[in-house]
């Protein structure tokens, strides 16, 4: 099985007014097409930004990152907008739906983007997957934090990515309603084969993946 | 292991941004009504002005011909002689004569006295329009006995009614109808000097008609419709205009009417860009507003792989759209302005004004909006570019602030171009519209400083032991995020016109009235002939009144200048004397002094000449010798009712013409015209209108020749037109007026938008809702007085700068109106602050972090 994605030795570094602040110091890891991984760490390790580089939101220091054969360090960054496009899917913590489109609308939006036909016919089906068929029409506001998340998970398989990040999918979720999106998560994802790198505080969550890379100031201590 | 990533444009729908577009804008239709507003009425005021100047000018074309009244007319200070009327005359079918002068007329039933323009018409003239008159019959009645028509604002006046008499001289006039309307004469013009229509062939038995009187002789042609004129016209007025008369035809009227009103509507133009000027404001800072709200949208849209140019096509299409759907409404209610603009205008223009659609100001209209939309939008649109898709996982990563850009440079000086484009356009002069595009960059970059300052000396003179209400509301005027730059701008701006609005009527005003001040002439009485002059200035003693001029006046026409008369001038371009110079009749005094509104600039003033062989040295005006192309000790040859007197200049002087007194460019020393024919000026002041009208009476019942202004009349006519002017620049103004609070609101509605995260928090911590209240209250209200006291500063300065140097007169900027502006503009946004804020106080801190923030 080959590496979906492969992070070589990547450093960040933010400047924050006059100083340079090291956000992640030579991290190191590959993950298998089809894998699950968990990137675990407490408030301020680096976890988010970790996840950030890796989908192509943002560029390296140092170091290389190369998603399903692509180098993204050598992209533009429209030609990382087209890369995410295609081959990745992103789950948020704050749902991050688009609030004047309906869930529909929202679903639709990487296809639409990607110029893909029949488009509304194949958000329909992902959002009767996640059990909003009868919530098509409604925008955001209208729809409960899970529901939400749901609309956010349909939108995020609704391109077939080759790879799925989920930043805290559940953070903003009571326990009940987090668990009923977390098994959604993999069982879509186990459906349609997809590589998921999870960043959570979740232990538990974190236990259910292949893979767990636990981050400490910026460096992977485990 | 590296592959190439190719982007295949193809792929992504064409349709998509406007598909987009439409589904984004569902739910912000209502945030961007401010925006459709702003440019709403600043197209409204554009489209409004400028169909209303197509239509002006448009009739003045049509209706050319009732302007004159006749195809041509010949006008000179002596009746046309017989050569010269046949010259014309073989070349119309029907000929009329007017005399017309200025004098008193008396209503004897109720003793009214009143300067009014007598004309004396013989003929079938007009030929073309109608003098109005009620009964319309009145109109050529007149014609046929003893009997006057009289200008019907003057019968109200005096409360004179059909059947009375009006005393012309020394004769008496049966008035037999109210004149309603005059061809090519305005309201305002019959209001500054009513018209009473006499027959010519009584105008002999007036006694007006005298030596040295001011008169004036038309004769109006109607061209006779078989004979080609094409070849003999040319000649014929050549030779007239060379024997001093004027000659004017339609095209001359049409094209001094349409200049005077193409003036007025330039104006109006102005005041109708301002409006839309603040509303490209309104729009750039509702967009801004908009677009805030967009940007975590869009951070998440560039997550799921949208390019950056196609998240601004999106917004673009939107702005676009809503800038078609303003710009349309805009058009809609600029229409209904010009149907109201006739009415509002009657009293200037001397035509009937039809209202009809001027569609190229419509299409104009439409297509300013859009761009402006465009372009402002662009403003903050480009911004988008720099959202980084990480803002999607990280709320409040750096680039969800816009942050300044180089291409908003480009568009701005795009945005200044255009401008300046649409300004050429619309007041057709390239220079006029650099003009004030340079003015309008000055004002906001002058303003933009002026709220950097601002902010600065804030952060530096608040004090630590201030209340912290107070502390918390006026820090906020320069924490980061702080709106005192925008909002001091747009706000300045829009305070600078309408406090400029408010103090060009003052300035006009105060520099009238400072005419009327106390112990300085009011009344001037003026014809008065040579054996007059004592018994009317005993007249004058008797009544208690002191004369305080008795000016003798000679008149005379210029022969030469240093040996060059109008023809040898003519053809010496090196002389460069102006023909005028040559063609009018001259007013001049003799004295030996200087009086207190002449200064001495050059040369010496010789104000007596001893011996009557010695030469004789006159003093002249600076501007007209400026004019004439002459220095001291060049050589004028007058000729003074037939004798020739040369004369040398021996001095100039600066006059100041805005004095009540009578004012001379030429002035001949004592001992050289006193035997000349001549008539006197009396200059006087009258504190009491009874005592006025008493005295005016008395003069006109014992010299009917004499003419009298009476300042104070003058000064309330003045102040009435002002008043009318006024009232159409204000309602203009509206929509300045109007764009200016949208552009307010948009300012605060942004400012809300930064505050509104710290006011929750506030709350959260347990800020009482009066405290909120008040300090709101206060950063509003130092936010709305900081961007009076910048437009006002500007105003001054401006308004100042403007009587200096174009109307030379000191302008002092009344406290009132400052005052007025200051606390209107600072509770204005102290009330739409806190009107905007309502939500954050009333309703639960978490309602509102959860939906707005």
């Amino acid at each position: 099985m080959s590496a979906i994605l492969t992070v070589e030795g990547i450093t960040k570094i933010y400047q924050s007014g006059s100083k340079n602040v090291q956000v992640l110091d030579a991290i190191d890891f590959s993950v298998d097409e089809g894998k699950t991984m968990a990137i675990v760490g407490p408030s301020g390790s680096g976890k988010t930004t970790l996840l950030g580089l890796c989908a192509g939101l943002d560029s390296v220091t140092q170091g290389q990152i190369t998603l399903n054969r692509i180098l993204l360090n050598r992209l533009s960054e429209d030609e990382l907008a087209q890369v995410r496009n295609r081959y990745v899917g992103f789950v948020f913590q704050n749902f991050q739906l688009i609030p004047t489109l309906t869930a529909l609308e929202n679903v639709m939006v990487p296809l639409e983007l990607r110029g893909v036909g029949k488009a509304r016919l194949r958000s329909e089906e992902l959002l009767k997957r996640v059990g909003l068929g009868d919530r098509m029409d409604h925008y955001p506001t209208q729809l409960s934090g899970g529901e939400q998340q749901r609309v956010a998970i349909a939108r995020a398989f609704s391109n077939d990515p080759k790879i799925l990040f989920a930043d805290e999918p559940t953070g903003n979720l009571d326990d009940e309603t987090g668990k009923s999106v977390e098994d959604l998560l993999f069982e879509i994802n186990r459906e349609k084969g997809t590589t998921l790198i999870i960043v959570t505080h979740d232990v538990e969550l974190a236990k259910k993946t292949d893979q767990i890379i636990r981050l400490k100031g910026g460096r992977i201590v485990d | 292991m590296d592959k190439k990533i190719t982007i295949s444009k193809e792929r992504y729908s064409r349709s998509w941004p406007l598909k987009m577009a439409w589904r984004d804008s569902r739910k912000s239709r209502a945030k961007l009504v401010l925006f459709i507003a702003s440019i709403s009425l600043g197209i409204a005021a554009l489209v409004g002005i400028t169909s209303f100047r197509e239509n002006l000018l448009d009739e003045i074309d049509q209706q050319a011909k009732s302007l004159l009244g006749a195809d041509f007319s010949v006008s000179g200070n002596k009746d046309l002689p017989d050569s010269l009327f046949y010259k014309f005359k073989w070349l119309s079918s029907s000929e009329s004569k007017e005399t017309f002068f200025s004098s008193m007329v008396l209503f004897p039933r109720t003793d009214g006295t009143r300067l009014t323009q007598v004309r004396a018409l013989e003929g079938d003239y007009p030929y073309y329009g109608e003098i109005e008159t009620d009964p319309p019959s009145a109109a050529t009645r007149f014609k046929t006995g003893q009997y006057a028509i009289v200008d019907e604002k003057l019968l109200i006046q005096y409360n004179v009614e059909m059947g009375d008499s009006v005393l012309v001289g020394n004769l008496g006039f049966e008035i037999i109808g109210r004149i309603k309307r005059i061809p090519g004469q305005t309201n305002v013009g019959s209001s500054v000097a009513p018209v009473v229509y006499i027959p010519r062939q009584y105008v002999p038995e007036t006694g007006l008609v005298k030596k040295g009187s001011r008169i004036n002789y038309v004769t109006y042609y109607q061209f006779h419709p078989d004979i080609d004129t094409s070849n003999v016209w040319a000649e014929a007025r050549d030779l007239a205009e060379g024997s001093g008369y004027d000659v004017d035809t339609i095209e001359d009227r049409k094209e001094e009417t349409g200049r005077s009103f193409r003036d007025l509507s330039s104006f109006l133009e102005l005041i109708a860009f301002t409006a839309l000027l603040l509303g490209c404001l309104g729009v750039a800072s509702s967009i801004y507003v908009y677009v805030k709200g967009k940007v975590q949208a869009v951070a998440v849209l560039r997550c799921l792989g949208m390019k950056a140019t196609q998240a601004i096509n999106i917004y673009l299409v939107q702005v676009a759209s809503f800038g078609l759907i303003g710009s349309l409404i805009g058009c809609t209610i600029g229409v209904i302005i010009h149907l109201f603009l006739p009415e509002v205008t009657r009293e200037f223009v001397p035509i009937d004004l039809t209202p009809t659609i001027y569609w190229p100001a419509i299409l104009a209209g439409v297509l300013i909006g859009i761009v402006i939309s465009v372009l402002f939008g662009l403003l903050s649109l480009v911004g988008l570019r720099r959202v980084s898709p990480l803002s999607a996982i990280r709320f409040g990563f750096e680039s969800v602030k816009l942050r300044v850009d180089p291409l908003v440079t480009l568009i701005g000086a795009v945005v200044i171009i255009f401008l300046y484009l649409a300004l050429w356009w619309q007041l057709g002069d390239p220079y006029y519209a650099l003009i004030y595009t340079a003015i309008l960059t000055g004002a906001i970059v002058i303003l933009y400083g002026m709220g950097k300052g601002l902010s600065w000396a804030m952060k530096k003179i608040i004090p630590n032991s201030m209340p912290f209400v107070w502390r918390q509301g006026l820090s906020n005027l320069y924490r980061p995020n702080n709106q005192t730059v925008i909002l001091v701008t747009t706000l300045g701006l829009s305070t600078a016109f309408l406090a400029m609005l408010y103090f060009m009527q003052d300035l006009l005003v105060q520099r009238v009235s400072l005419a009327g001040e106390n112990e300085r002439p009011n009344t001037i009485l003026f014809d008065i002939q040579t054996n007059q002059k004592e018994s009317l200035r005993q007249m004058t003693v008797d009544y208690d009144l002191p004369v305080m001029q008795d000016v003798p006046i000679v008149t005379m026409r210029l022969l030469e200048v240093n040996g060059k008369n109008k023809d040898e001038a003519w053809n010496d371009t090196t002389a460069r004397i102006p023909g005028w110079a040559f063609n009018r009749e001259y007013r001049v005094t003799y004295r030996d002094s200087l009086i207190d509104s002449e200064t001495l600039v050059e040369g010496e003033w010789l104000g007596r000449i001893l011996n009557p062989d010695d030469s004789i040295f006159i003093s002249i005006s600076r501007g007209y010798a400026e004019n004439l192309n002459v220095g001291i000790g060049d050589e004028l040859l007058f000729n003074v009712q037939g004798a020739l007197i040369k004369t040398y200049i021996g001095s100039f002087r600066d006059i100041d013409w805005r004095r009540v007194q009578t004012n001379f460019l030429v002035v001949f020393p004592e001992g050289v015209l006193e035997q000349a024919p001549q008539f006197h000026v009396l200059i006087t002041r009258i504190n009491r209108n009874d005592v006025s009208a008493r005295y005016q009476q008395a003069v006109v019942r014992q010299f009917p020749n004499v003419s009298i202004i009476d300042l104070e009349l003058i000064l309330k006519t003045l102040e009435d037109i002002l008043g009318k002017v006024a009232f159409v620049i204000q309602f203009m103004a509206l929509f300045s007026i109007g764009t200016g609070l949208v552009v307010m609101i948009s300012s605060i509605i942004l400012s809300k938008f930064q505050r509104m995260q710290e006011n929750v928090l506030l709350r959260t911590l347990g800020a009482a809702r009066q405290q909120l209240w008040k300090i709101i209250a206060a950063e509003y209200f130092f936010l709305g007085g900081l961007g009076a006291i910048a437009g006002l500063a500007l105003a001054i300065v401006f308004t100042i700068l403007l009587g200096r140097f174009v109307f030379e007169f000191t302008f002092v900027p009344s406290s009132v109106h400052m005052m007025v502006i200051f606390l209107a503009i600072s509770f204005t946004s102290v009330t739409i602050g806190l009107l905007n804020s309502r939500n954050i106080v009333r309703r639960s801190p978490l309602e509102v972090l959860r939906n707005e923030v």
